[in-house]
């Protein structure tokens, strides 16, 4: 049996010593009407040529980025892998140890933590980064339950920019606690700003900002900041941390609790999972941050070492007053992010940001260019942007397919209200032949 | 979930704090002489880099006219600037200071640290499923759906559920998800209950899962074996209570005799009964949770169905659920229509359509009005269930069989050659991990922790250890089914190697890990002065 080491002789070898006959006296426990009579009714087992090609098979009914020029964003961004990620992580004292419960033995994973909190601090400009949180959705979600441990209230406010399916985790992880959630509404692209102030009250723990939002808009974080300040909440922004080269620092702007999806940091798109999920605050919060922490600290003969710490956080050790339930979180996928920001380093990552600005604003152009279509908003926007389109979003995209275009997030999903909205993403993987090639077909499919 | 309860070493002040040279004084170990120090910020150097980007290739490409200033970052991030050799070299160095399941012997009790194949690997990466995004037209994810329909078929059918979400990413968010479902369902009949039953001997998660879903947490004692204090659990059930959430086999490693009839007296009283899924490796066709009773469970796909542990995730944690329970799955729920029935609404033109064999379609169904949500903003961790999928189609329902018998076998095999040199944590047989205790060593003066760190100076990582907290000096070993009977023993030998070690010269283990790239490490100072953040060495203050 493939994956099994024994052999029938060293099985009967072992029950000879444990003194059992067979296998099922050691099952003996288990009553017999607990016991299932036939055997799973699952797929018989494909040799590995067979299961290849019916894999290939599977994958190849999905129209990859790879295979057609994505311009697909909404919170996930067909950005560049750099091909020693993959090399890397491939290192099977990598990706098939566990969390560094013996430190000892796992230096090699927390030095890891300690680089990625390290980058991850840097880029944000916040104080302390966790070792990572499943996915942008439920970084903001512990972010929110933060927010209200921090706070005693028990409010959180969204701005209408941020991705209704985060919101959507938030909601989730919120209702058994009885986490209200209010709505600042939008103004061009952005929040409106005094319809922020009339949603904050004293009730409020955190005004959530994300930037740039759905719409692709960049919302102004420090001024929400202020409004949040005053009314003695907290401030979180979600943020995507690879425009972060370009885009200045939530640190910088007032922000308490940064979160983001970091999938743009190395990570495959992979359907939408596994992700990586940014968490950093400011020093005050150090011990009501959810998740795991490394830190640097000295052996027994005073040399440099690094272990999982504050623990008394955690699950494990405080159950269920612990900050949050996060145990297994997405380590693997750190390290691709810390991978990717080693390699991009300083100056790539500024020139990441600025291609893909540099990209959208020219896809921007020329596509509210063809008839029938108009960016739908007026505040500035970087590598992603709405177009209204005059015929359904939803049949254009699909029509598109056609030219082997993944066109855009069609809005309808999300709100009624938009559906005429396309949001279209432009990383600096996309070259100015496919952007043009989308202008025509877009002609094409509005006319 | 692996659980290691070391916050007591880390909250008290210790020796540890003073000497910063400790027990050995003078000559460091060989091996931390040899090993790799280096943090990539320390490779850095002004210039250097190892990216490879294009050159604009649009006509306006200056940032600073394209956005507004104040959108601009005014300090810039001061990443490592490194070559791509540097790079390299230092990941793969640091790598080297890992133990994993590919090096070593990985018997992390809870955890399931078996063999993660290659093939797995090899069919996540396929650009079909690596390089799909989540948003692209359902008609052009048939493939991906299709897959995660399948998964979630075959996984009911694994434990018996009617229904399984995928899109929880870890076996605590599964918990999350469960525990929500269960609150969904008694507010739905109009109940509000306000508290869950959870054993002393639980994992971690169950609680804490339980207190984000609102819930006050009623801890009920264990029987010494691990085994559920019917009595005590009968005292507790009434119509305050939401659910009873256990693990099958128990953290012990046993299985639960009496689990039909504590069922039933939970469903008497209206309590929802989750099973913690973590141990799902000991039952692979012998025992379904549905079939017993359980309304929910979740899946540990980084432990039973050989997706990799990451060094701390991702992993995967699929809930699965009785069908009373389906209106309040998480949304999106994939759906499959078989062929062209889309067309057609009226049932019987439906099945004709179905005779006919049109080609299924897959959709994402968001209509789902009672759902308690979403607990990622996507579908689930994809590429794991690529993975899972890819090894349940390698092993079939035989070769699943086999896993747990197999995992089973090698957990007794241990326990019995181990039980004369340490106490049992109860009476074997266990299922597939067994909970042994030092508490004949302790009076020695060695500890759980201290054989964990001898066993690493030996060539093992260590087992779980002081978890389950109902035995004393816990070391909770799992082998897996993936390990020879060779390997486990060189893992009895070193353990009984350790026993006799303490009885006559405990300061070896003591004194242990010696050949680890560093050696026993200062907790306390970690929690006390924490620095979470490297710093240039001229700005060097802690965070």
């Amino acid at each position: 049996m493939r994956y099994i080491s024994n052999t029938p002789a060293q099985q009967r070898e072992m029950l000879a010593t444990i003194g059992a006959g067979t296998i099922e006296d050691l099952l003996a426990r288990i009553p017999q009407k607990a016991r299932l009579s036939r055997p799973l009714a699952l797929a018989e087992p494909l040799a590995e040529g067979d299961l290849v090609r019916h894999m290939r098979a599977l994958a190849g009914r999905n129209a990859d980025a790879e295979s057609f020029a994505c311009f697909l964003g909404a919170g996930h961004y067909d950005h560049a892998i750099p091909s020693p990620i993959n090399h890397l992580i491939s290192r099977g004292e990598f990706f098939t140890a566990y969390t560094p419960y013996q430190p000892e033995a796992s230096q090699g994973t927390l030095r890891t933590i300690y680089e990625y909190q390290t980058m991850i601090a840097e880029l944000t400009g916040m104080d302390v980064a966790n070792a990572s949180i499943y996915d942008g959705g439920s970084a903001l979600a512990e972010a929110a339950l933060m927010a209200r441990d921090i706070t005693g209230r028990n409010e959180v406010v969204m701005t209408a920019g941020v991705h209704p399916l985060s919101r959507r985790v938030v909601e989730t992880y919120g209702q058994g606690l009885g986490l209200q959630l209010r709505t600042a509404p939008l103004g061009d692209g952005i929040t409106d700003a005094d319809g922020l102030r009339k949603a904050v009250s004293g009730k409020t723990a955190a005004i959530v900002v994300q930037s740039p939002n759905l719409f692709g808009c960049l919302e102004e974080i420090a001024d929400a900041a202020a409004v949040a300040h005053e009314a003695g909440a907290l401030l979180i922004a979600s943020v995507d941390p690879v425009n972060l080269g370009v885009l200045e620092a939530p640190g910088a702007q007032g922000v308490d609790i940064c979160v983001g999806e970091g999938q743009g940091l190395g990570v495959p798109l992979g359907f939408g999972g596994p992700n990586l999920g940014v968490l950093a605050v400011k020093k005050d919060f150090i011990r009501r941050i959810p998740g795991r922490l490394a830190g640097a600290t000295v052996d027994l003969d005073g040399h440099r070492g690094f272990v999982l710490t504050l623990q008394a956080r955690e699950q494990h050790i405080r159950r269920e007053k612990a900050t949050s339930n996060i145990c297994t979180n997405v380590a693997l996928c750190a390290l691709m992010g810390t991978i990717y920001m080693s390699i991009m380093g300083k100056a790539g990552l500024v020139r990441v940001g600025e291609l893909s600005t540099a990209k959208a604003h020219y896809a921007a152009e020329v596509l509210a260019a063809v008839p029938g279509v108009r960016l739908r908003f007026g505040a500035p926007f970087f590598k992603e942007f709405t177009l209204a389109l005059s015929k359904p979003p939803e049949r254009v995209a699909r029509r598109l397919l056609k030219d082997r275009i993944l066109a855009g997030v069609p809005l309808a999903r999300f709100d009624r209200k938009l559906r005429d909205c396309l949001v279209v993403a432009v990383t600096e993987r996309r070259t100015r032949a496919e952007i043009d090639a989308f202008a025509a077909a877009l002609a094409k499919a509005v006319a | 979930m692996a659980e290691e309860v070391r916050g007591a070493a880390e909250g008290e002040p210790s020796e540890a704090l003073k000497p910063v040279r400790g027990a050995a004084e003078g000559e460091p170990s060989a091996a931390s002489k040899r090993s790799y120090d280096k943090l990539i910020f320390e490779l850095s150097s002004p210039g250097r880099h190892a990216f490879s980007l294009p050159e604009p290739d649009v006509p306006k490409s200056d940032v600073q006219a394209l956005l507004p200033e104040r959108h601009l970052r005014r300090q810039p991030a001061e990443l490592p600037e490194v070559s791509e050799v540097d790079v390299i070299r230092h990941y793969s160095r640091l790598s080297r200071l890992n133990y994993g399941v590919d090096t070593h012997f990985y018997p992390l009790g809870s955890c399931t640290m078996k063999y993660n194949p290659r093939i797995n690997e090899d069919m996540a990466r396929l650009p079909g499923f690596g390089a799909l995004h989540p948003l692209a037209p359902e008609e052009a994810s048939q493939g991906a759906l299709q897959l995660m329909h399948e998964l979630a078929a075959d996984l009911a059918e694994i434990a018996g559920m009617d229904a399984v979400s995928l899109q929880p990413a870890a076996g605590a968010q599964g918990e999350l998800a469960g525990v929500l479902m269960i609150r969904a369902y008694h507010l739905a009949n109009g109940e509000r209950r306000t508290k869950v039953l959870i054993p002393d001997s639980a994992h971690g998660t169950n609680p804490a899962s339980t207190a984000i879903a609102g819930y006050r947490v009623v801890q009920l004692k264990s029987e010494a074996n691990g085994e559920v204090d019917v009595l005590d659990l009968e005292r507790n059930l009434d119509d305050e209570t939401a659910a009873f959430m256990l693990t099958l086999p128990n953290t012990l490693g046993m299985f639960e005799p009496r689990i039909i009839e504590i069922i039933e007296m939970c469903h008497a009283k209206g309590v929802q009964v989750y099973m913690d899924g973590a141990n799902l490796n000991a039952i692979l066709g012998i025992v379904r949770p549905g079939d017993l009773g359980f309304d929910v469970c979740h899946f540990n796909l980084h432990k039973t169905f050989t997706t990799p542990h990451g060094g701390g995730g991702p992993g995967a944690g699929p809930v699965g659920v009785k069908s009373h329970l389906m209106p309040f799955l998480p949304t999106p729920v994939v759906t499959r229509r078989e062929g062209r029935a889309r067309r057609s609404r009226r049932r019987a033109e439906r099945s004709v359509d179905a005779k006919a064999g049109g080609t299924p379609t897959y959709a994402l169904d968001w209509n789902r009005p009672k759902s308690i949500g979403k607990l990622q903003t996507f579908w689930g961790n994809f590429g794991m269930l690529v993975r899972a999928y890819t090894y349940l189609r390698t092993m079939g329902p035989a070769g699943l069989r086999s896993v747990s018998d197999n995992a089973v076998l090698n957990a007794n095999y241990i326990m019995k050659r181990l039980e004369a040199h340490y106490d049992a944590g109860a009476p074997g047989p266990c299922m597939h991990e067994c909970v042994m205790s030092a508490r004949r060593q302790k009076k020695l003066g060695v500890t759980a922790l201290d054989i964990a760190k001898r066993l690493l100076d030996l060539g093992f990582y260590a087992p779980s250890i002081y978890f389950p907290l109902i035995v004393e000096e816990a070391l909770m070993i799992e082998p897996t089914e993936t390990e020879s009977k060779e390997t486990l023993d060189e893992f009895c030998d070193a353990m009984i190697r350790i026993a006799k070690e303490a009885e006559e010269h405990p300061a070896v283990i003591h004194d242990a890990p010696l050949t680890t790239p560093v050696r026993r490490l200062d907790q306390t100072r970690a929690a006390r002065y924490p620095d979470l953040r490297w710093r240039p060495p001229a700005e060097s203050s802690r965070v």
